[in-house]
């Protein structure tokens, strides 16, 4: 079971290792979004640090839905996504490969980013540690979510733009909890509760959304 | 004739039906609708806290239930659609959605204006209007989704998938919403503690919601007429009706 998962995640990294540039693009966004809004809302140390951990976590947002729709598109226009619906192996695991590759590929560069944009913002040293966690437990649960979103949209013309108003709705709750444990441990507080509630989110997401996601590929492909 | 659940699910039947109910839920919804209003505007009491502005919650708060009910609705609609591959559910689903779009921003939107006499702001990052807010988003999404995809059937069915994971998200989205507004900024409003109600100023609230129901049944009827016609054009019954009286 878990070697059909790592070989579709091995097969789309590979993928993805040969286009090395289309697959930082997501990054890219997520540095030049962050870095635009200090020159926006002005150099003030002290709002910086404020608006830091919503910056960061919204702009991780937005880069995750630039990228999520390419998880299945290419092999969508090859025709392979077709055969391994054919094949005998549960389409649940192909959907759990392809999203661990997506999230290894432009989820975790994002998390690597994270400390480095939290240092332009002038965020202490325990907030950008938090934030850093925060979107390591967040940021599969956007590639999950954004797999349903790319599974729903496969092969429409106005997908990837869809892709952004089908999900961020849905991606609310991390949100909130992704920042607000940032805020918690800046005022001093425990983020325990935070980090619990994101875990919670990461274990409800991890089960629905790659079944949700298989019945979404099999509605597009009938 | 024997009548079952099933009668109406045949679209040729449910069209001819819909077409004869759609005048009697205009009669309802128009004669709840002069009932509530003369009662809500007329006869209840002005609150002496909040003046006169305080009547247009007879607007809103049956506009934010709708909006939620009808979200339901269409959610349960879609769903059997989905599961028993039943095409005329799909179509009432997918009818019911602007109908609902437009009760949440009629909510927000008469929220708003009451807001600005009683509050002084006509917006706050309330946890009911935030997730009211995200409400009206997810409407966008399930009517963008079915209207982007041109096949009816993957449309009616991804739309489906769509507002389930919508209905098992919004009470997490609400949960969260309301934790992060406690958490943000200590709750300068208290909706919960408002006066207990006189007892004229809620009749006139639950005529209001009849008149909506009403409304809304005809509304979502007409729209579901016109899906009915576009997807089955091509069926000889619908050709009928295209012919003018008389001829072959």
């Amino acid at each position: 079971m878990s070697s059909m998962i790592l070989t579709v995640a091995r097969r789309d990294l590979l993928l993805a290792r040969r286009r090395r540039v289309e697959a930082l693009l997501p990054l890219g966004f997520f540095v030049v979004a962050a870095g635009l809004f200090p020159i926006g809302v002005g150099p003030e140390p002290q709002t910086l640090r404020q608006i830091a951990p919503g910056v960061v976590w919204v702009c991780a947002l937005l880069a995750a839905m630039l990228s999520v729709t390419q998880m299945f598109a290419s092999d969508h226009q090859d025709g392979s996504l077709e055969q391994m619906l054919l094949s005998p192996q549960p389409l649940l695991l192909l959907v759990l490969g392809k999203v661990l590759a997506h999230w290894l590929a432009s989820g975790l560069p994002l998390v690597l980013a994270a400390p480095l944009i939290g240092l332009l913002f002038g965020m202490h040293a325990p907030a950008i540690a938090t934030l850093t966690a925060t979107l390591l437990l967040g940021t599969p649960i956007l590639s999950l979510l954004g797999a349903v979103g790319a599974a729903l949209t496969l092969g429409l013309r106005s997908g990837a733009a869809l892709v952004f108003l089908l999900v961020l709705p849905l991606t609310v709750p991390a949100l909130i909890f992704g920042t607000g444990a940032v805020v918690a441990v800046d005022s001093g507080l425990s983020a325990q509760a935070h980090f619990s509630l994101l875990g919670a989110l990461l274990i409800l997401n991890g089960l629905g959304a790659p079944l949700a996601a298989a019945a979404a590929l099999r509605i597009s492909l009938d | 004739m024997t009548l079952s659940l099933t009668t109406y699910a045949a679209p040729s039947r449910f069209y001819a039906a819909a077409g004869a109910w759609v005048p009697w839920c205009w009669a309802v919804a128009a004669l709840f609708g002069a009932a509530g209003l003369y009662t809500g505007f007329a006869i209840a009491p002005t609150d002496f806290q909040q003046g006169d502005a305080y009547r247009i919650i007879f607007i809103h708060v049956p506009a934010a239930w709708m909006s939620m009910w009808l979200y339901l609705v269409m959610a349960f609609w879609a769903a059997i659609g989905w599961m028993l591959n039943a095409r005329m559910s799909a179509m009432l689903a997918r009818a019911v959605a602007p109908t609902g779009a437009m009760f949440t921003f009629i909510a927000l939107w008469t929220g708003a204006l009451w807001g600005k006499p009683t509050w002084g702001t006509w917006w706050v990052w309330d946890a009911r209007l935030t997730s009211e807010f995200i409400l009206l988003l997810l409407y966008g999404g399930y009517i963008a989704l079915t209207e982007a995809i041109d096949d009816p059937r993957r449309a009616a069915n991804a739309g489906a998938l769509l507002a389930l994971v919508g209905v098992v998200n919004v009470p997490i989205i609400y949960f969260s919403v309301r934790w992060w507004n406690t958490l943000h900024q200590g709750s300068s409003i208290n909706l919960g503690a408002a006066p207990k109600m006189a007892a004229t100023m809620l009749t006139a609230m639950l005529l209001m919601t009849v008149c909506f129901w009403a409304y809304s049944f005809a509304v979502v009827f007409t729209r579901a007429r016109a899906v009915v016609l576009e997807q089955e054009s091509d069926t000889d019954w619908v050709k009928a009706l295209a012919r003018p009286e008389g001829t072959q």
